[in-house]
């Protein structure tokens, strides 16, 4: 089978600045792969260049995913083929109801698929069942989206949604950051019991602690738009006793 | 406009353009004496009332349109509407004998005017008044509500049967001097609701009028009077369309409220009249004055307001509280798009001591259209302590529309509070890509978005409402995504 998502000598520009220059990566179904570099190094750029944001334009290269060509692919119809951003920031839409909101996005993607809109009850079943397993308070379900959320709650939401969307990508964008060690393994339980031999995960971070809890099947240091080094998950740990200086290039 | 027909419809243009073939007994357009002594010849008023009409067309001859709003059209030609159609067969003696054709219209409008049978022990939700055109057809319900005392009929009946009443309080709220489109309303005015709860009831199911335009190159005036008599409490909703014309047809309502002491009134309001084609061809001018007194101490009256259709809405809710410690409200959506153009808002006139106003008001603009909110807050001497807060926010979906607030406060008290909060923004770019990164298309993503701005106000409504409302800002933002 072909890979899940493949990248090919890609080169991104935002307002004119070349923030990617030639990155290459190739993810099979059923890993786990994770990215870490510095700030700056082009982290967040990746993430939102294969999710489609407008002002992240593509200067060269090619991204397949599951395999089509993603440029030919709107925002929204990549999320419906599966490819899923739990976001550094996750944004406050006020009076937009949380579970609303999940069961619209999850209705899209089923018709997308050619699929019924999901049944009322199966649906709050599968709500039910991933809040307990996210140890989200039912209340947060029920509040508007984000609104007023803590930081750790935001991202404990977007593990939520990731877990009832159940996309055949995961890009988590530094989901770690702001997270207490307690919700740091909620949610990194949330992202296992998500993963499975069909889908995959991209793990965007700064530290190797998330890494504890989401073992990577390849490491990835990015450096100035590049990656200059794969490893295993060794090579987090290598990192992160000598900083990214020792690696440059 | 049930939720099944607005589903069903949900990705097509305005889905009530249609009209329906119905035999009707139209006067000559034009207005003159003659015209109003014709109107109220076939309603068979009194003499005082036809003295009122004629006295109020007097005054309106005298009038110069009014140009201080912020609307741009065509001011229309008087003396091409028709001021009165009614369908024929209607005998007002006979309820029962309702057209059936005009059933059949109603229904495909999701109202039911056959009353579903009523179980033991338990009440209808809504009772409803369905005017068409000129004339009320039909009111339901009406002996379950005439058991607490309750009057809801149409108004037309209400001057045959309760004179006493409606010569008491017809026009003391808005007098025919009010401004040019109440004396013309109180000059032609042909039909409307009449509603009267009696001491101490607790209106038990949401009172309803249902208008509806059917004929063309009518004008619809209609006339509501609700009166809340002491201690008393009503719901009423309000909800409108017509069909798809090229020309524009002109509703000028007038709408009064009397809330006596302890009473209270809410009065929802859903229009969605024909918004004109999407270059703004046709659409119905909807410039309607409304306004409640609280009349005595400790009542209150609230004003919901989800303005989506009018090629142009002009309308002003509003609160005279004179009662002490009385209470007005006005939550207010109001959604234009293509060349749509609104200037709505309320007055707010505190006289009573200790008295509060509350605003709330939503405008959201889209494609080329020009969306205004405007009030007025006015605290009096000697109101001691009254106290208004005010909020007005507005959304700009596109580069091309226009948000405009003119808040003007008076205040002539020194102990009274007022507070006015204002916004003005646009979807965030951040917001919108959420939406869309989740699988959600652009247009459900704004509609969404939309939908939660308006929340606080959405919930304002009774629950059958609020439903429907939602799907009317949903398709009512169609092709507001460039």
């Amino acid at each position: 089978m072909s890979a899940l998502l493949s990248i090919k000598n890609l080169h991104v520009s935002v307002n004119g600045n070349e923030i990617l220059k030639g990155f290459n990566l190739v993810i099979q179904r059923g890993e786990i792969h994770a990215i870490m570099g510095p700030n700056g190094s082009g982290k967040s750029t990746l993430s939102y260049v294969l999710a489609g944001k407008e002002e992240y334009e593509m200067t060269e290269g090619e991204i397949i995913f599951n395999g089509k060509n993603i440029l030919d692919l709107t925002p929204e119809e990549r999320a419906r083929e599966g490819l899923f951003l739990a976001f550094q920031y996750p944004i406050e839409i006020p009076g937009v109801n949380n579970v609303h909101f999940l069961r619209t996005a999850l209705n899209s993607i089923r018709q997308h698929k050619g699929l019924e809109p999901i049944d009322t009850s199966e649906f709050l079943k599968l709500v039910k069942e991933k809040q307990k397993s996210l140890a989200l308070p039912s209340n947060l379900i029920n509040r508007s989206l984000n609104d007023g959320f803590s930081g750790g709650e935001k991202k404990k939401n977007e593990i939520f949604q990731l877990s009832i969307l159940n996309p055949l990508l995961a890009i988590l964008d530094e989901t770690d950051s702001g997270l207490d060690i307690d919700a740091l393994k909620i949610v990194a339980q949330g992202v296992n019991s998500y993963h499975n031999k069909e889908n995959a995960v991209l793990v965007i971070t700064h530290y190797q602690r998330l890494l504890d809890y989401i073992v990577p099947d390849f490491v990835h240091i990015l450096y100035k738009g590049k990656i200059i080094k794969s490893g295993d998950k060794t090579l987090a740990l290598e990192l992160e006793k000598t900083g990214y200086e020792s690696f440059k290039v | 406009m049930s939720n099944k027909i607005i589903q069903e419809k949900i990705n097509k243009d305005y889905e009530w353009g249609w009209s329906f073939d119905i035999e009707s007994e139209i006067a000559p357009k034009g207005l003159n004496e003659e015209i109003i002594r014709f109107i109220s010849y076939k309603k068979n008023e009194p003499e005082w009332l036809l003295d009122i009409r004629l006295k109020s067309f007097r005054y309106w001859k005298e009038l110069n349109h009014p140009h201080w709003a912020h609307i741009n059209f065509q001011i229309p030609d008087f003396q091409d509407i028709i001021y009165y159609a009614a369908p024929k067969k209607k005998t007002l003696s006979s309820l029962d004998e309702v057209d059936p054709e005009i059933i059949k219209m109603f229904e495909r409008l999701g109202i039911p005017l056959e009353e579903q049978k009523v179980l033991a022990g338990v009440t209808p939700n809504v009772a409803i008044d369905a005017v068409l055109d000129s004339i009320s057809v039909k009111t339901t319900f009406r002996e379950v509500l005439a058991e607490k005392g309750i009057i809801f009929c149409s108004f037309s009946e209400a001057v045959q049967n309760y004179p006493d009443i409606v010569k008491k309080y017809f026009g003391s709220v808005v007098p025919y001097t009010d401004n040019f489109y109440a004396a013309l309303n109180s000059a032609v005015f042909s039909d409307g609701s009449f509603c009267y709860i009696p001491k101490g009831v607790r209106c038990p199911m949401e009172l309803s009028t249902y208008f509806r335009i059917n004929t063309a190159g009518t004008g619809q005036f209609e006339r509501t009077l609700i009166i809340a008599d002491e201690d008393s409490y009503v719901s009423y909703l309000e909800g409108c369309t017509a069909p798809r014309r090229d020309e524009n047809q002109l509703h000028a309502a007038v709408v009064e409220i009397i809330a006596h002491k302890n009473a209270e009134v809410k009065y929802s309001t859903v229009q969605n009249w024909f918004p004109g084609n999407k270059d703004g061809k046709g659409g119905v001018f909807n410039f309607v004055t409304k306004r409640g007194i609280c009349l005595e101490d400790n009542s209150k009256i609230s004003w919901t307001q989800v303005e989506t259709g009018s090629s142009i809405t002009w309308k002003y809710p509003s609160v005279i509280l004179k009662g002490n410690n009385s209470v007005g409200e006005f939550y207010s959506i109001a959604l234009t798009n293509n060349y749509q153009q609104a200037d709505t808002g309320t007055k707010m006139i505190h006289i009573g001591k200790n008295t509060r106003s509350t605003i709330v008001s939503k405008g959201i603009a889209a494609g080329y259209s020009q969306n205004t909110y405007r009030g007025l807050v006015q605290i009096r001497k000697g109101t001691e302590k009254s106290r208004n807060f005010s909020q007005c926010d507005s959304l700009l979906l596109s580069d091309t529309c226009g948000a405009h607030t003119f808040p003007y406060i008076e205040v002539k008290d020194i102990s009274a509070i007022v507070e006015h909060e204002a916004t003005t923004g646009k979807i965030s770019e951040e917001q919108l890509f959420y939406c869309i990164q989740r699988g959600i298309d652009k247009e459900k993503a704004i509609s969404i978005i939309v939908n939660g701005y308006c929340k606080d106000i959405l919930n304002k409504l009774p629950m059958e409402f609020a439903v429907e409302a939602q799907k009317l800002l949903e398709i009512s933002l169609e092709g507001s995504v460039g």
